[in-house]
């Protein structure tokens, strides 16, 4: 792991308050008045210049939703939110929706430029950026722009902001969206169901495997500004995609909303791998400010031999509630759940994973890794299910938990049912601390305790970093590196 | 080079005292062993030396090349050169022994003020130093420790010791849980990293090491003191008579 000595480097130079990301781009908006009604609705249908029935879609997702009560299964506490003390909608002035890059604001260019994100095709292609990523830049309540669509055009791949979708595809949007996550789903699903502003989508082709990795780039500007995303991935028989987000948001005292839903389909031998690298803002030291991070995210392996598989690695957000799933539908389907959750000073995470099997043959396996230091608490929560008629389904999970001081705490919640005899189910769970013989055996080496502490860790989530692309594995052994600076006591 | 004064220590948790005004000095190339019966503070003289923290000391000095060590941490004793090769070593799952050793080397280096260590000359000095340990080059790959039999550890211990380059080198009950081949093999390890400018200090409870590592010197260590010291003629009388006789005749 040659990152190991950059874990290092950035564990040593930051402090935790310093969220690097924690600036503020100072544009102006378009914002719809504060609040949630029938007429903000209207109003965000009416700035997405969306057809009627996807504004009927959204109100009786908003009708609906009226009569849904918070969930509070989660070991999460929090404040009770008010929905009608945020704006639903936000824009940079002047943006309907995704240009050409000479027509985005520089300040916004200059926004992406400081986070690291490669949005100018002719710098990437002449090298000065290293690897080649597709990117649908969004910006509070819209994407601002997508590169290399040209190029993925020419493959026969569709890769917009989810609102050009709903008006130049709406046969695709109409037969997909909702399909994998219906609007009654959950209570934070029905809402975005009803206010989501923008997203990325993806459809690719029988037959196609994705000439490049595609990336979206979710980003909280405005102040009391919720973010409700929604993203449509399609695979068709025999495609290929492979797509990151990454998610960053301005230092702000008082709590956010971000509440996304996240749709895959995978039709027959598709195959959809689905990246994040979490780092919302996560509050600062007292546990002030920070995003409230509600999601789903849920994967239909609909076709026979078809793959999904989640890689997460979660270090933001003051809470986590997030637990993306895969429904193995298709005979010989295949999920798979990787996950990287970190926890410091009072970030409360409880995430996890859902596997449905349904179809014969169907496997899963579930690797989660949770690290929990400061007064932080990190639950894993997480399904297996073994229908009926999924005849010799197998499942493998493996979940550790590592504990760094003692005012933290790690907690594993595993539901497994199985309905056919036939299934295989194996579970393994640990728990440990950073031990101090651990720490003394390399300190004793001469390895100082930050560095020792950073390179135990990054010795515990070796598996799931893996898992991720090349170019995000070495992004995230820093970010976790960040994420535990002043957790030794 | 290492000299122990009036040393009193105790166990950080619950107070008890384990060192009891120890007097020892280790010079420069000296071999020094150190023998006892179990519950004597053997390993606890060795954590003490490197720095754990749960120990106080209570009483008294260690100095390290005419320098007090004990406001130190064990990462700025290990240094400065002080190795300790474990009993128990620890498992680091996830991290191969490879990348540990480099990590460790160039951090001494930095400490040092030295420039880290470019791949290939990294490369080529764990080749070498593996070589004369026979340790198979698979087993670098591996995460330290996890998995490794025995013998495997103790060599893993060796292997580190050779590439840290320390002054002082403590093996704690280096020979236990070593077949006679294995002893044979840490012992030549040992052997080839004598030098007029660096101390070994042979935790031991038995004799059967000191027919390989030979001291200078021999400590007998009870109840927290050196109650006696000789040449190397004091292991073979302790390995004849047992520990009965010079603990009675200190009384």
């Amino acid at each position: 792991m040659p990152a190991v000595q950059e874990t290092i480097d950035q564990v040593r130079g930051i402090d935790i308050d310093q969220y690097k990301y924690g600036f503020e781009t100072v544009i102006e908006v378009d914002k719809a008045p504060k609040g949630l009604s029938e007429d903000i609705i209207r109003f965000i249908s009416a700035k997405k210049q969306e057809p009627d029935w996807m504004l009927e879609w959204r109100l009786d997702a908003y009708k609906r939703w009226l009569t849904m009560e918070e969930p509070t299964w989660a070991r999460v506490e929090y404040p009770k939110i008010d929905f009608n003390d945020i704006y639903y909608y936000a824009a940079p002035k002047n943006v309907t929706g995704p240009v050409s890059l000479d027509e985005v604001d520089p300040e916004l260019l200059r926004t992406y430029e400081k986070l690291g994100i490669p949005l100018r095709e002719q710098e990437i292609l002449a090298g000065v950026q290293t690897s080649k990523v597709a990117v649908d830049a969004v910006f509070d309540s819209v994407s601002v722009v997508t590169t290399f669509k040209k190029e993925l055009q020419k493959a026969g791949v569709i890769f917009m902001s989810i609102s050009e979708a709903i008006r130049e595809h709406p046969e695709l949007i109409k037969q997909y969206l909702g399909s994998v996550v219906p609007t009654t789903d959950n209570y934070y699903a029905t809402l975005n169901a009803a206010v989501f502003t923008d997203g990325s989508f993806v459809f690719v082709p029988k037959g196609v495997r994705c000439p490049m990795e595609l990336s979206t780039y979710f980003r909280i500007n405005e102040k009391n500004t919720g973010q409700f995303e929604r993203t449509l991935i399609i695979a068709e028989e025999g495609a290929y995609v492979s797509y990151l987000e990454g998610c960053t948001a301005p230092q702000r005292d008082e709590n956010q909303l971000h509440a996304a839903v996240v749709e895959l389909v995978a039709l027959d031998d598709a195959e959809i791998k689905y990246s994040t690298v979490q780092n919302w803002f996560p509050g600062d030291k007292e546990g002030k400010g920070g995003i409230y991070n509600f999601v789903t995210k849920r994967g239909d392996c609909r076709g026979a031999r078809s793959k999904i598989s989640w890689t997460q690695v979660e270090t933001g957000s003051a809470i986590t509630w997030k637990y993306p799933s895969c429904i193995l539908r298709g005979d010989d389907s295949r999920g798979e759940f990787y996950s990287i959750a970190v926890s410091n000073g009072h970030q409360q995470i409880d995430s996890g994973t859902k596997m449905i099997h349904l179809g014969k043959n169907t496997s899963s396996r579930i690797i989660s890794k949770g690290i929990s230091a400061g007064v932080s608490q990190n639950t894993y929560r997480g399904q297996v299910s073994i229908h009926r008629r999924a005849e010799n389904a197998r499942n493998f999970t493996n979940c550790d938990s590592l504990l760094i001081g003692d005012k933290c705490g790690a907690h594993t919640v595993p539901y497994i049912e199985a309905k056919n005899q036939s299934a295989q189910i194996e579970h393994e769970a640990t728990t440990s601390k950073i031990s101090d013989d651990q720490k003394f055996y390399a300190m004793q080496r001469g390895i100082p305790e930050e560095e020792a502490i950073a390179l135990i860790v990054n010795g515990f989530v070796k598996d799931v970093i893996q898992q991720l692309p090349m170019e995000f594995a070495v992004e995230a052994q820093k970010l976790i590196g960040i994420s535990l600076e002043g957790s030794v006591g | 080079m290492l000299e122990i004064k009036n040393l009193h220590a105790r166990i950080a948790e619950d107070g008890t005292e384990i060192i009891r005004g120890l007097n020892l000095t280790v010079k420069p190339g000296e071999i020094a062993a150190i023998m006892g019966p179990n519950g004597s503070g053997k390993s606890t003289l060795s954590y003490i030396l490197s720095g754990r923290e749960d120990y106080e000391v209570t009483e008294g000095d260690i100095t390290y090349n005419g320098e007090s060590i004990l406001e130190l941490d064990p990462a700025e004793r290990a240094s400065k050169g002080i190795f300790l090769a474990f009993q128990y070593p620890v498992e680091i799952p996830g991290v191969a022994t490879m990348q540990f050793l480099k990590v460790a080397m160039n951090e001494q280096r930095k400490a040092r003020g030295e420039d880290e260590l470019t791949t290939p000359d990294f490369m080529r000095r764990v080749k070498e130093a593996a070589e004369q340990l026979k340790i198979d080059p698979a087993m670098l790959r591996r995460p330290l420790n996890v998995g490794f039999s025995g013998g495997e550890k103790k060599r893993a211990e060796i292997l580190q010791m050779a590439l840290l380059e320390p002054t002082l080198c403590i093996l704690d009950e280096t020979d236990s849980g070593l077949d006679i081949d294995a002893l044979k093999i840490v012992a030549d390890g040992v052997n080839a990293l004598r030098s007029p400018d660096r101390a070994v200090i042979v935790i031991t409870h038995y004799q059967r090491l000191l027919d390989y590592i030979v001291p200078d010197t021999v400590h007998v260590l009870y109840k927290g003191q050196i109650i006696r010291s000789g040449d190397k003629e004091l292991a073979q009388e302790l390995e004849a008579n047992g520990y009965a006789d010079v603990i009675e005749t200190a009384a």
